[in-house]
């Protein structure tokens, strides 16, 4: 008998839904043989990785503040995987809108005003923004891979950040640590729910979701990104410029990891640190084509791939595992979702000694 | 379903709640730890579970450790220090300097719970303070390294220009130029914690540079095995690390955080727990040195016993004056010294130091 | 002194820092000239170096420990395979769960073996040849990995440009469809290029855990994994070019590190970001001529293949 994967004649919609439920009912099975292995209570586990961590108020809302920056990185990322523009620095985007926001209350800490905090997130946009603006401007320019100078400015961003806060941009009352002043209440994502983290980014983000899909689905240039993405020679002939997708596609990606990095240093951090994410710019991209590389599908990938960090927390506190196992749970969980898409646009065909079933 | 039925499941529910409940409220205190890196670093946070340990060889079932490692600084350490008070720890380590407002924050929220952030300077009635002089530790280096240097050029592989790391690498170029005037100390920052490879380049640059004794404030054993290949001494860094340079290792500074866990968790049960801000040195055992190499000359390894002993005794403080800063200005003057409040801060170097503080 | 002997002790620096690089690059390379993209190199050092360090301190054989890092690093591949050849997954976001799973699964294997030295590979000292002065040393004093990322680099190189297997594995990578209807299996093909990848990423892992620094620690690749892609763009896809950039690359690195250590007056995070802007403007530089990167960059990169029949 032989299995045959054969390409549907059109996406499946049933197994748009199906997929993620698929590999959840692959995890449950393979999570239960892991934590069998490691002597730990299956259904413990699993209560622990995927309920615990947002059976409360609280916890819920630390899923939402914990999955923010990831869609707001990967919904900007998306636009640009589309047109096959492969920014893969949104961390450094992320930094600079970091740096750009939060030098804004550096230096008017003692603005008490309603404009300073929108100022700080225009200011993080045009960081993130400008930081992107180096590789699409090398690419256009000179065809530069933006791979390489994207990633490569990763570095440089998280080294300037580091001069910063080492330097004039300490906290002068803070003993000369490396951590800027805390951010004042003017200068502080407003907190939605009392009690909570849960802060006014999230509802940036939204926004950011809500809007990109608009743009995808009814202005011209998110036309031409799809076709472009699609059939770059269509897209040549049709005149659309090529050029001018790569610095859309790189701007807008690096103005929304600005955004994320203005919105965590003035939310949850709340003052610049010399390590203000661990790693959201590189997640995101898994985030960004867990989702299928749509808004919607981008939304529900980086809640989910933030509870599996939730989760690794949990499991860590309540039943003392490493985290060196989160990590391999976690990345046999993408392995699962990631597998399973293959359902949507492909069907398994068991043939009988090769001959073909159809 | 008969109603019959569903009560007594509703009992049976209840009553397995119930016991689920008295579970969770046994005698056993549950105490936690919050680590920034993998307890498989074998450097900081490796020497933070040790600590651990120690505490749960000493109570035994009287209490629950918790550890939860590789936490980053930022958004992350606030949820799970949220998270170990909220599910009933008594009393909770957070270990790295980032960890600093998050504490804070997390202490003003659950006020019943006792808290201990190790390296800040905030605090409050449920939140203390403790550190290490670790410097104390690195002066005895610096009078060890004085006199074995034969360049006189003493290699220092630095993480991050933070005031920790300048005072460590002032204190050494204070004791090795009082016993070798000649001595300069030539700084390479490798602008990580943990990189072994990144520490190890640093280490042989600095050897290369003519360094013939090698210190560092990272966490790994790389640039020790650098030493043990090309010849030189080295000291270890949070533990004793002389497996990996049997020959280079003359010491090491080690972390002893055993004796402080124990004493604040016992102080923690038993309800004598109070705020307070520790730094403490040779003299509490926080601050350890391993063995001397064999290879350390009689008179060596007596200038280093004595001039602990002095420290631990106080009759000699590492920062008591005169001395001058690196451009050749008085620092401190005789007859006074340095307060804890700028050693705190400390973001100068003294005389004798190479190169410019990075601001 | 003669005046130019410090430059030994340099060049011997930047040789343990480019290797890794060197591997982890041209294996990385080989798959993605079939037309896949790994961005699990990362991962596949880890545990190919955690590998070779248990091999190593279990057996004490050296030799096995590089080839059981080689088959580790092949197996994580392999895992990659599965998914993105035969299931047909995103290969860019299956490559970053790779990652994340090697990381855990090397902690888990190698947490007994934290704060355990393990002796270094030992270097070829290639009798009369060595003792030669300034080139004895950096020609004729190397361990054996050393001489094997120079000879894999010419190998790949010559297997690549020079036979008919490399050609196909060129056309497969460049046109998936054209070499299917010729009658090559694609996904065979790419099996192969994507588990040599992850074979030499182990063996690249194996040198940092053996050689670069003998022991094993946690996320001991810092980063590398991301630098040594980087450079296969770097190098418009020709393995000469891998070389020369990872030894770009690491020989800025030290140099950064000497300066700071003559104690120049710039700040350390500055003279640290040096490395990544050379080499972005050496890239601008070589990137000018576009007809000669078209030639070298596989146009199937990254697509998923199908068999239309």
């Amino acid at each position: 008998m032989l299995l045959k994967i054969e390409k549907r004649p059109e996406a499946s919609q049933l197994m748009v839904y199906a997929t993620p439920i698929l590999a959840l009912i692959l995890t449950i099975i393979t999570g239960t043989v892991l934590f069998q292995l490691l002597g730990v209570d299956p259904v413990e586990g699993l209560r622990n990785f995927f309920i615990k961590p947002i059976d409360n108020t609280y916890g819920a809302t630390e899923l939402f503040v914990k999955a923010t920056p990831l869609i707001l990185c990967a919904i900007g990322l998306s636009v640009g995987f589309r047109a096959n523009v492969w920014n893969i620095g949104a961390e450094g985007q992320l930094t600079l809108g970091a740096i750009f926001g939060g030098g804004v209350f550096v230096y008017f800490h003692d603005v008490d005003s309603v404009f300073l905090l929108p100022l700080m997130v225009v200011m993080g946009a045009i960081g993130g923004a400008l930081w992107a603006a180096i590789p699409a401007f090398l690419k256009t320019r000179f065809n530069a891979n933006e791979i390489l100078t994207s990633l490569m400015l990763v570095y440089v961003a998280l080294l300037i950040l580091s001069l910063l806060v080492h330097g004039s941009w300490r906290d002068p009352d803070g003993f000369n640590f490396p951590e800027s002043r805390l951010f004042s209440e003017s200068a502080t994502m407003p907190i939605l729910l009392e009690g909570t983290r849960l802060h006014f980014g999230t509802i940036i983000a939204l926004f950011a979701v809500l809007g990109t899909w608009i743009m995808l689905s009814k202005t011209l240039i998110g036309f031409q990104i799809k076709v472009i993405g699609a059939a770059p020679k269509a897209g040549g002939y049709a005149g659309f410029s090529q050029k001018k997708i790569v610095w859309f596609s790189l701007l807008f990606g690096g103005a929304m990891a600005g955004i994320a990095g203005v919105s965590e240093v003035s939310g949850p951090v709340g003052q610049l640190l010399p390590s203000i994410s661990p790693g959201y710019g590189f997640t995101a991209i898994i985030v960004a084509f867990l989702g299928r590389l749509h808004p919607v599908g981008i939304v529900f990938a980086g809640l989910l791939m933030a509870l599996t960090y939730l989760g690794g927390e949990t499991a860590q506190i309540n039943l003392g595992l490493p985290v060196a196992v989160t990590g391999v749970f976690q990345g046999m969980i993408l392995f699962f979702l990631l597998a399973c898409d293959v359902l949507v646009n492909f069907r398994f065909r068991f043939t009988l000694f090769g001959k073909a079933a159809s | 379903m008969k109603l019959k039925h569903v009560v007594s499941l509703i009992g049976a529910a209840a009553v397995a709640g119930s016991m689920l409940l008295a579970g969770t409220a046994s005698a056993e205190e549950k105490v936690g730890f919050v680590y920034v890196g993998p307890i498989g670093d074998h450097g900081w946070s490796y020497r933070h579970d040790v600590g651990r340990l120690a505490v749960e060889k000493e109570f035994g079932d009287k209490v629950k450790t918790t550890y939860v490692e590789s936490v980053k600084e930022g958004p992350d350490s606030e949820r799970v220090i949220r998270q170990l008070a909220a599910d009933g720890h008594k009393i909770i380590f957070t270990t790295s300097f980032g960890f600093m407002n998050p504490t804070m924050k997390v202490a003003k929220q659950f006020p019943n719970v006792k808290f201990e952030h190790a390296t800040g300077y905030k605090r409050s009635k449920n939140l203390s303070t403790y550190s290490s002089r670790f410097y104390e530790g690195r002066y005895v280096v610096g009078k060890i390294a004085g006199k074995m240097t034969k360049s006189n050029i003493i290699g220092y592989v630095g993480s991050f220009p933070i005031p920790e790391v300048v005072r460590g690498i002032n204190a050494v170029a204070l004791a090795a130029r009082s016993v070798n005037p000649d001595v300069q100390i030539k700084v390479a920052w490798v602008n990580t914690w943990y990189d072994p490879g990144k520490e190890g380049d640093a280490a042989k640059a600095l050897i290369d540079q003519g360094a013939d004794i090698i210190l560092q404030h990272t966490d790994s054993p790389a640039p020790l095995q650098v030493a043990e290949a090309r010849g030189v001494w080295a000291v270890g860094q949070a533990s004793d690390m002389t497996k990996f340079a049997p020959k280079a290792q003359l010491t090491a500074i080690i972390d002893d955080w055993d004796g402080y866990y124990v004493a604040r968790v016992k102080a923690a049960l038993d309800g004598s727990w109070k705020s307070s801000d520790i730094w403490g040195g040779f003299k509490s055992g926080m601050v350890k040195l391993a063995p001397y190499n064999a290879a350390m000359p009689a008179d060596v390894v007596k200038l280093a016993t004595e001039t602990q002993a002095a420290i631990e005794d106080g009759s000699l403080k590492p920062f008591a004056g005169p001395f001058n800063k690196q451009d050749g200005t008085e620092a401190v003057a005789a007859g006074s010294e340095l307060d804890d409040g700028v050693l705190l801060g400390m973001d100068w170097y003294v005389e004798g130091v190479a190169g410019k503080l990075p601001k | 002194m003669t005046g130019y002997e410090w430059i030994i002790p340099v060049v011997l620096t930047v040789i343990t820092a480019a290797t890794p690089l060197v591997f982890a690059g041209i294996g990385e390379l080989v798959t993605e000239k079939s037309g896949v993209l790994n961005l699990g190199i990362e991962g596949m050092m880890l545990v190919g170096a955690v590998t070779a360090f248990v091999t190593a301190t279990v057996t004490g054989n050296y030799f096995l420990a590089v080839i059981a890092a080689a088959a580790s690093g092949a197996f994580m591949a392999f895992l990659f395979g599965i998914l993105t050849l035969s299931l047909m997954a995103n290969q860019v976001a299956t490559g970053l769960a790779l990652t994340l799973f090697g990381v855990g699964i090397s902690a888990l294997i190698g947490q007994d073996f934290v704060g355990e030295p393990v002796q270094a590979i030992s270097k070829l000292n290639i009798a009369g040849l060595s003792d030669i002065p300034i080139i004895g040393q950096i020609l004729f004093g190397q361990d054996p990995l050393v001489y094997l990322s120079f000879i894999m680099a010419i190998v790949v190189s010559w297997f690549l440009y020079k036979t008919k297997a490399g050609l196909i594995l060129r056309a497969v990578g460049d046109s998936h469809d054209a070499a299917h209807s010729i009658g090559y299996s694609v996904i065979a093909i790419r099996y192969l290029a994507v588990m040599f990848g992850g074979a030499m990423s182990g063996i690249g892992g194996a040198y940092l855990s053996l050689a670069y620094t003998p022991m094993w620690a946690e996320n001991m690749t810092a980063g590398r994994g991301w630098i040594a892609l980087a450079l296969i763009v770097f190098a418009t896809w020709k393995p000469s070019l891998v070389v020369v950039g990872a030894y770009m690359f690491g020989g800025i690195t030290i140099l950064q590190l000497h300066a700071q250590a003559a104690g120049f007056d710039v700040p350390s995070q500055i003279l640290s970001m040096l490395p990544y802007v050379a080499t972005i403007v050496v890239l601008v530089i070589i990137s000018k001529d576009e007809s000669r990167i078209r030639k070298h960059a596989p146009a199937c990169i990254g697509k998923i293949f199908h068999p239309a029949a």
